[in-house]
């Protein structure tokens, strides 16, 4: 398929008021997040190897900074949102039964939303400690 | 609606291909970084709560079976990485040829394996 072709059907099946659904908001936000993991993560990993893995004070020093505490804000952020979001999509297509789907899907977001709160609470400890 | 009508893909019936591994993969790859994610609160839980928490953390993963489950996190995040670009690139449009499908699916198995290798360099030689 050319690109042409991909954008017409897309923009094609977007319009279509039947299929407006919330289907179409997910597909979106798990590509907006999955493009914004991308220089968070070519962030994070090369720090992580060469300021992280040294002593607890130099760690401590790292998570001072202003600059790096914004970073990892927006690293678990988009990380628990990116992650809830393709666990979603993978329970939607194994798990068959309704009730079970629409229980794990909460449970996801839930414990998504406890690790994120909690990874950003530490965050913020750090940098006003 | 029947619940025993057969779902697609008939894996019994399929053929294993690059790119149907790749796909699977992708999506292993994402549900083992979720539940790997908990290795990365509980680090800066650990930091949080002072340096003998943290110490006593790095002791708890630094022995053979801590680092193979992090070597295998390593994997599993340059992986998710690169195919999550070309993912990227195939909901822009391009790459959809079979030949370039095949090409970009090497590409990322190179990149993925390289970016392991060389991170557990610098972790051993640093």
């Amino acid at each position: 398929m050319d690109k042409k072709v991909a954008q017409y059907s897309y923009t094609k099946v977007e319009n279509m008021s039947s299929v407006k659904s919330p289907g179409v908001g997910h597909w979106k936000l798990q590509r907006i997040s999955a493009i914004g993991m991308i220089p968070l993560l070519l962030w994070f990993i090369p720090s992580l190897l060469f300021s992280l893995l040294g002593s607890y004070e130099e760690a401590i020093a790292w998570f001072q900074s202003p600059f790096n505490t914004t970073g990892l804000f927006l690293l678990f952020i988009t990380l628990f949102f990116h992650a809830s979001l393709g666990l979603q999509v993978v329970i939607e297509d194994y798990v068959h039964n309704e009730g079970l789907k629409i229980a794990s899907i909460i449970l996801i977001k839930l414990l998504s939303i406890l690790l994120g709160v909690l990874s950003l609470l530490c965050v913020l400890k750090i940098y006003l400690s | 609606m029947s619940r025993q009508r057969p779902l697609s893909p008939h894996l019994q019936i399929y053929k294993p291909q690059l790119t149907s591994i790749l796909s699977i993969l992708h999506r292993a790859t994402g549900v083992a970084l979720s539940i790997g994610s908990i290795i990365l609160v509980s680090w800066v839980i650990a930091l949080t709560l002072g340096e003998a928490t943290y110490l006593s953390y790095l002791k708890i993963i630094n022995n053979w079976f801590g680092k193979l489950i992090l070597f295998g996190f390593t994997f599993g995040l340059f992986y998710h990485f690169s195919n999550g670009i070309r993912h990227l690139f195939w909901d822009a449009g391009y790459g959809y040829d079979l030949k370039q499908a095949y090409m970009s699916g090497t590409l990322v198995i190179i990149a993925s394996l390289t970016l392991t290798i060389i991170t557990w360099l610098l972790v051993f030689f640093i």
